[in-house]
């Protein structure tokens, strides 16, 4: 199951020079951009690990796309996103992330139903990837 | 099929000369050859890159094999020879040509590529190597980065990282590294390496007595100043007299002079306050403010202690 979420979830993956064009964007809007990476592609995993520090100051989107490649060389089969941060007084806050990268096989999620009572149902969303240890899922 | 394939077909031409005028590189090189006085190897050189790049972009558009040229580049001379300048140009001249995206420069020195402690100075020349691309990275003063007194020195870390984005990544980033001819030489004797990456070696050639003056004209002329006759005699005097003494470094010699010498023009005016000025008493720089200089009276041997700081 193909894992989507983000700013371009409905697009599929984006081609490099695409990601290029996005950054080129972030850029000019002075964001500053930061690569992250996970094995736990739960939706409400939210803190995904960083790859180094943000980057500010940037200029051109090749500084980016050159940590982007150091990135996939050691995570080539994680979740990698690149997200946006405006520090701009009123959003200091991120104003885009999308992913960049995903694993080769994406196993899906596992839906379980448990029932309580009233016949009520709760719902627990378990990615299949999780059950293994960290560092050993995709 | 492959041989067939590179050449253009019969018929198609392409027009040299509207590609240049339409690249806007020529407003640069005429900038370059109006503001930047004498250094006629370096313009040459600029103008052979130039053309070559320009060349390339047409065999590009006729569909010919065309390899990104190695551009970093390496500026050696004496101190105030406008190798500074002729970097910031250099961005300037590469973006027009379409060589880089953006026109920009960033200037490092050795404090912003080695790092203080181990595990330190990959990440901080990376950082700066990311800033730059896209543009020029100007490494002022290289041979700092290598210091082989000092074993245990992370200079080379920075050299080697430097080096591997030089090669892996020549379409991103033009490194411009500059210093001091022979302890350039001397850098790149201890790391061959750097050398044989570097495809233009271009050396600053010292300025004549002449050019000097016409560098100072130009400089005031930028300021709106402008030397009275008498001062214009009184500075050729002082320019031979400058060039014989110790720590004598080109242009930027003369602009501590001409900026001393406003000093001075600016205390006339302001002690003759008392009558009306035009404008013209506020732009002439008079031959008493380049006299009062200590070049005249022996130098800074002469007289250690003057009025001012430097000679």
């Amino acid at each position: 199951m193909r894992l989507t979420q983000g700013t371009f979830s409905f697009l599929p993956d984006l081609s490099e020079q695409q990601i290029a064009r996005q950054i080129r964007y972030c850029l000019d809007q002075g964001w500053a951009i930061n690569l992250e990476y996970t094995d736990d592609p739960h939706p409400r995993n939210t803190y995904w690990e960083m790859w180094g520090q943000p980057m500010f100051d940037l200029k051109d989107p090749a500084g980016v796309l050159y940590e982007l490649g150091e990135c996939r060389k050691v995570f080539g089969n994680c979740y990698i996103r690149v997200s946006a941060f405006d520090s701009a007084p009123g959003w200091e806050s991120l104003r885009l992330s999308f992913i960049v990268n995903r694993p080769d096989e994406e196993p899906g999620f596992d839906l379980e139903r448990h029932e309580t009572s009233g016949r009520k149902v709760q719902y627990t969303l378990r990615p299949y990837a999780t059950g293994k240890p960290m560092g050993a899922r995709y | 099929m492959q041989a067939a394939e590179n050449l253009a077909p019969d018929g198609r031409s392409v027009d040299l000369q509207k590609a240049f005028e339409d690249s806007g590189v020529r407003t640069g090189l005429d900038q370059l050859e109006h503001e930047l006085v004498g250094l006629a190897p370096v313009k040459s050189r600029i103008r052979e890159v130039a053309a070559l790049l320009l060349v390339d972009k047409l065999r590009k558009d006729l569909g010919l094999v065309s390899e990104t040229p190695t551009l970093h580049m390496s500026f050696t001379g004496n101190p105030g020879t406008g190798k500074t300048t002729v970097a910031l140009r250099m961005a300037d001249i590469l973006n027009r040509l379409g060589y880089i995206r953006s026109n920009h420069l960033v200037t490092v020195t050795r404090d912003d590529l080695v790092g203080q402690y181990i595990g330190h100075t990959a990440p901080k020349t990376k950082e700066v190597l990311k800033k730059a691309m896209g543009g020029v990275l100007f490494i002022d003063e290289a041979y700092y980065l290598y210091r082989p007194e000092n074993e245990r020195d992370y200079g080379q870390e920075a050299v080697e990282i430097l080096l591997q984005v030089m090669e892996n990544r020549r379409e991103d980033l033009v490194v411009i590294v500059a210093g001091y001819a022979d302890r350039m030489a001397r850098f790149f004797a201890s790391n061959p390496g750097f050398r044989s990456r570097i495809a233009h070696h271009i050396e600053f050639p010292d300025y004549t007595p002449d050019e000097l003056f016409e560098i100072g004209k130009l400089m005031l002329d930028q300021q709106s100043y402008r030397f009275s006759l008498a001062a214009e005699r009184a500075f050729r005097e002082y320019i031979a007299q400058r060039m014989r003494q110790p720590h004598f470094a080109n242009a930027r010699s003369i602009r501590n002079a001409l900026d001393r010498a406003r000093l001075r023009q600016a205390m006339r005016l302001f002690e003759s306050r008392a009558r009306q000025l035009s404008a013209d008493d506020l732009m002439t720089i008079e031959a008493e403010e380049i006299r009062a200089s200590r070049v005249f009276s022996g130098g800074i041997d002469a007289n250690p202690i003057g009025e001012e700081a430097a000679s």
